[in-house]
Parts: C-alpha cells; sequence; structure tokens
C-alpha cells in the first residue's frame, strides 16, 4: 500500500511482521470508518490527533507551537501588502494608462511571477550576504536571547517585556522573510484597488463631487477609497488565510521555525498525523477568517448593513 | 465604442468591418486586441523561443548528456565561457540541464491544466444543466477543496503517494478543477435557457449531446481564458513541490528541483539556484502576459 504510515515510520530496513505488528498497535488494521470515528473521539474528547513519527509529540502539540511563528510571519507580511498595495493601486488608476501605470502593472505582473523561493534567493545573496544590512535566516539575529514566552509572537512578546534588543532582532529578521511572502498579495491588492477606483471613477457621485469644486484628494481618499476599499478588504481576508498556506518556500529558504517548515519535514518523512494536524489548522484558520468577513462586512461597508435590514 | 484611435488604427478597424463572415471578422477583432498589447506579443515571442528550445533541446544544449551524467572533477564551476550558467553539486553544465528541464517545466504545466479541465468541465456541464443534488453535491465538493490551499493540498497528495513528478501533477489538477468546474456552471446556467438549446431539446436530442454540443462550445472563451492566467500559476507550484523535495526526484532536470537541489550550496555557489529559478520566473511572467492579453482580446467587456 503507497503512503503506509506504519512502514514509512519503520523505514525501509523493516521485516513484513514488524510493520504487520505496528499497524495493529496504530489501529491500521480496523476498517477505515472505524479509524476514523476513532480519530474524530480522540481529536474532540482528548485533544490529540496521534503521534508525530518525527518529534514523538502529539502532533497537534506540535502545530500548536509552530503555529505562532508562521501567524507572526503571515500577518507582517498581509500588513506589508495591504501599506505598499492600496496605494500604488491608486496611484495607477489615478495615472491610469500613462507609462506610471504601465509600470506599476509590468512590476505587479512580475510579483505575481517569481518563485518565492527565488525573491527569497535574491533579497538574501544581495541585502543579507551582499550588503550585509539584515541577517540571513532565523527569526532573531544571533546572540539576541529569545524573549520570555507569552504569546509565542517575538515581536509582541519583546514589546510587552519592553525588552528592546530582542524587539529589534526580531524585527530585522522578519523583514526579508515578510517582503518575499508579501510580494504577490501586493500585486493582487494593487491591481484590484486600481479596477475598484477605476469604477469608482465612472460614478455619477464623483462626478457630482467634482462639479462643485471638491479638491481631488478629498474625493479621492475620503470619497472614492471609501466605496472601493470594502471589497479589497474582504478579498484580502481570503488571502491572508491563504497565505498560511503559502509560507513553504519562504520558511524553508529562511530557516523560519513555523508549521510550514514543520510541515515540509513531516511531508519529506511522510508523518501523516502531522500533516493531518497542519491541514486542520489551516481549514480552521481558513473558515474563521470567512466568519469574521462575514461579520465585519456590515461594519465597514453601511450599505450591507441596509441591505441586510430591508 | 474605441474614439481614441490613431488614422492608421481607424483604416484598421474598417478594414477589418468590411470582411465577411461572422467568424472571420470576431477572430480578427481578437486578432487586432492581442497585437495592441505589446507585452503580451513579448510573452508570446518567449513562449515560442521557449517551444522551440524544448523541440531542440539535446541539439541545442552545449552538454547534453549533463542532463544525467555527472562528472566529479567539474564540481562548482563558476560560471565561466566553457559553462556559461556554471556546474552544479555534480559537476553537470547548469545551462544544458536548465535547457532539457524545458521540455518538462512547460509540458507539465499544459498537462495539469489538460487534466483540471478533463475533470472540471463535464463535472461544471452536469452540475449546470442536470442541477438538484448532483449539484449541490459538486458544488460543496468544489467548496471544501477551496477551502484548502493549493500547496497544502498537493502536500497531502504527495504524502498518501510517494513524491514524483506525475503525483504532483495529479495533486495540483485536483486542486484546480473546481475553478473550472465553478466557471463552467455559471456559463451553463446562464445559456441553459436560450432558445438554440430549447430548440435542440424540442427534436429530441439527449442531454449529453446538448451537453457537449450545443453548450460547450458557447463556454470555451472563459475557459481558455482561465487556462491562459492558470498557466503561470501551475509552473509556479509544480515548480515549489520540487524545490521543496515533493515534486520531481533530484536527478531529473525539473527546474524546481535543480534549484531545491542547488540551495544547500548557497551562497559561494549561487549560480545553481539562481539560474534555474530565473528560468521559472521568465516562463511565468510570459504566461502572465500573454494569458492578460488573451483575456483582453477575448473578453474585452472584463476590463
Amino acid at each position: 500500500m503507497p503512503g503506509d504510515p506504519a512502514a514509512a515510520a519503520l523505514g525501509e530496513e523493516a521485516k513484513p511482521e514488524q510493520i504487520a505488528k505496528l499497524r495493529k498497535e496504530m489501529g491500521l488494521d480496523q476498517p477505515i470508518f472505524v479509524q476514523y470515528f476513532i480519530f474524530l473521539g480522540n481529536l474532540l474528547f482528548k485533544g490529540e490527533l496521534g503521534l508525530s513519527s518525527l518529534t514523538y509529540r502529539d502532533a497537534l502539540k506540535d502545530v500548536s507551537q509552530y503555529f505562532a511563528p508562521t501567524f507572526e510571519l503571515v500577518t507582517a507580511s498581509m500588513a506589508l501588502a495591504l501599506l505598499a498595495g492600496i496605494p500604488l493601486g491608486i496611484l495607477a488608476s489615478q495615472r491610469r494608462d500613462k507609462w506610471l501605470d504601465h509600470f506599476i502593472r509590468l512590476f505587479t505582473i512580475s510579483g505575481v511571477s517569481m518563485p518565492r523561493f527565488w525573491t527569497a534567493v535574491l533579497l538574501q545573496l544581495v541585502v543579507a550576504y551582499g550588503l550585509g544590512m539584515l541577517p540571513v535566516t532565523g527569526r532573531l539575529e544571533r546572540g539576541v536571547p529569545v524573549p520570555t514566552h507569552i504569546t509565542g509572537l517575538f515581536i509582541v512578546d519583546s514589546l510587552i517585556t519592553g525588552n528592546f534588543t530582542a524587539f529589534v532582532g526580531s524585527v530585522r529578521s522578519l523583514i526579508l522573510p515578510a517582503i518575499t511572502l508579501a510580494l504577490s498579495p501586493m500585486a493582487a491588492i494593487c491591481r484590484y484597488v486600481r479596477g475598484s477606483m477605476l469604477d469608482e471613477s465612472t460614478k455619477d457621485y464623483v462626478f457630482f463631487a467634482r462639479a462643485n469644486g471638491i479638491s481631488s484628494k478629498l474625493l479621492t481618499y475620503r470619497h472614492m477609497l471609501r466605496n472601493a476599499i470594502s471589497p479589497v478588504l474582504t478579498q484580502s481576508s481570503l488571502t491572508f488565510a491563504y497565505l498560511l498556506g503559502n509560507a513553504f518556500e519562504v520558511e524553508v529558504m529562511f530557516s523560519w521555525p513555523g508549521q510550514a517548515s514543520y510541515a515540509q519535514l513531516a511531508a519529506v518523512t511522510k508523518d501523516v498525523n502531522a500533516i493531518v494536524a497542519v491541514t486542520l489548522i489551516i481549514g480552521i484558520f481558513y473558515l474563521v477568517i470567512n466568519l469574521f468577513v462575514d461579520l465585519g462586512y456590515g461594519y465597514l461597508d453601511p450599505r450591507a448593513r441596509v441591505a441586510e435590514k430591508a | 465604442m474605441r474614439s481614441n484611435l490613431s488614422p492608421s488604427g481607424m483604416k484598421r478597424v474598417k478594414a477589418i468591418s468590411r470582411l465577411d463572415g461572422f467568424y472571420g471578422e470576431e477572430i480578427r477583432r481578437m486578432m487586432y486586441r492581442f497585437r495592441r498589447n505589446k507585452l503580451s506579443l513579448l510573452g508570446l515571442a518567449w513562449f515560442v523561443v521557449l517551444t522551440f528550445v524544448a523541440v531542440f533541446a539535446y541539439q541545442l544544449a552545449p552538454y547534453p548528456e549533463d542532463a544525467s551524467t555527472p562528472h566529479f572533477y567539474e564540481m562548482f564551476k563558476p560560471p565561466s565561457l566553457e559553462h556559461l550558467l556554471g556546474t552544479d553539486e555534480a559537476g553537470r553544465d547548469v545551462l544544458s540541464r536548465i535547457i532539457i528541464g524545458s521540455q518538462i517545466s512547460v509540458s507539465t504545466g499544459l498537462l495539469v491544466l489538460l487534466l483540471a479541465v478533463t475533470i472540471g468541465v463535464p463535472a461544471g456541464l452536469a452540475s449546470g444543466y442536470v442541477g438538484g443534488a448532483l449539484d449541490a453535491f459538486v458544488m460543496r465538493v468544489a467548496d471544501v477543496i477551496f477551502s484548502i490551499p493549493p500547496l497544502v493540498l498537493a502536500l497531502c497528495v504527495t504524502v498518501v503517494l510517494t513524491p514524483s513528478l506525475e503525483h504532483s501533477m495529479i495533486a495540483i489538477a485536483f486542486a484546480h478543477w473546481p475553478w473550472y468546474a465553478r466557471i463552467v456552471r455559471g456559463e451553463v446556467l446562464h445559456v441553459k435557457e436560450e432558445g438554440y438549446v430549447e430548440a435542440a431539446r424540442s427534436l429530441g436530442a439527449s442531454t449529453p449531446y446538448i451537453a457537449f454540443m450545443e453548450i460547450l462550445p458557447n463556454v470555451l472563451t472563459p475557459i481558455i481564458v482561465r487556462m491562459s492566467l492558470d498557466l503561470g500559476y501551475a509552473i509556479l507550484i509544480l515548480a515549489a513541490l520540487g524545490f521543496l523535495g515533493l515534486g520531481a526526484r533530484p536527478p531529473t532536470p525539473e527546474w524546481g528541483t535543480i534549484a531545491g537541489v542547488g540551495r544547500v550550496h548557497l551562497p559561494s555557489r549561487w549560480w545553481i539556484t539562481t539560474f534555474s529559478g530565473l528560468a521559472i520566473f521568465i516562463t511565468v511572467l510570459a504566461s502572465n502576459l500573454l494569458g492578460d492579453g488573451l483575456r483582453d482580446a477575448l473578453e474585452p467587456q472584463v476590463e
């Protein structure tokens, strides 16, 4: 049977009797639906997903430990993507079909076309090795002690404890991986904002506001952006959930000790329980984000609230 | 209509509109819209070059035997006139391996999409045309797949099966088919009530006949557009899996795999990963530019 967890855990040298014994211990000789209910029962009542063959701990424990670094990285990337993507999108929509618009378009298409590992390699070679400006890998600069564990997010922890060296060290380590991961969502957000803003610019209220002599800055940021931004934010929160599953190359390249590196190692060593745990966490995260989007939509966009009441 | 055309452009539009035959005119309009987009032409040009390179890979590669044969006395030579992109950990010429790898990277990307389409299109047709419980089932399965990022899905599939190029292709196709099912379903719901479908039905045509012969040709455009936009993405994920050691196995000159093996030799032997990554980047960029142009040409209303 391909991908037999028992055979994978014992390695290639294992004798058939040994594999059969372990299969029995792992409950793999039971019919598949019985296995499924055992699995569900363990998950719901004991909070266990089964041992990871990599760490010999429960896979759910492993994942909850590796979740924080990934969450930190993904949040930083998303913030970067929004901070860069929205202004670029506005700029592109204002200079529609001018050279700046074409330049931004080329830049964003390049952004989604770059393999993440390649972006990481280029940044490491130029910024870290070449210019020596930032650390190459890891979550903290070498020699900086780990901040006291509170949330597991180094930036937050070091701020709470007032550990300034650890704060600077973790921010500096975060910059390159965050840029690498932020590039493609930034491009997507930029294109989305551009389209959304162009849609708004044809609306009647814009025409009317212009006729009333409103300053273009006020019109863009107060009126148009407000209307254009809510679909962008919806889109971005789903992107946020997706980034959690896209961090593999980045975490591997930057030796980031998160759940993506864990999952990659687990996949190479065929650690089924670990993969199940990671997939489960990502799926749950996606659902939670979806829920927040639905709830937050009415809060952000008064039009959605009106539609609900009507 | 467009009013900001140059005089020569206007002349061309008039020349086009004089042509007889609906399809000829339509195709000519598409060609015209496509040609206006210079960047897309660049993307197309890269694919023409790449196809040529892939077909004559063994003739063009400076060291064709380096696809697999190691030369340990020539390990880690930096780029030079002899080895333009240097040599790797087994003394193989990186340029030759990238050239021979072009056969794999592009064709696998296309195959993945074809596979996704062969699953997704019939599923979408059935879902939209038959409706009811079947529709609900297909769409819920699609929802589940949508909630898992493609790379994670691919990871799961490669763990259950063994890591190999074929399995990573199956995994990516599996992650992509719901997109096609959803597009086709939407279009089918749209054209289902059209007169020509009703006419076919009243003439006694069977359901499969109506679905494939009457409806399918009318929903082809969005499928082609989506495929052209997905190609780059498929190539990227395949490369990512190869890079992570979950795709093609190491002696295979697949671009992502070359980069993944070269990773451990960074930063001093930078050329292995950098140049194979560059090949992936240019190809994905070209396919994205091409896809953009095709979308503008085939679906001019979506701008």
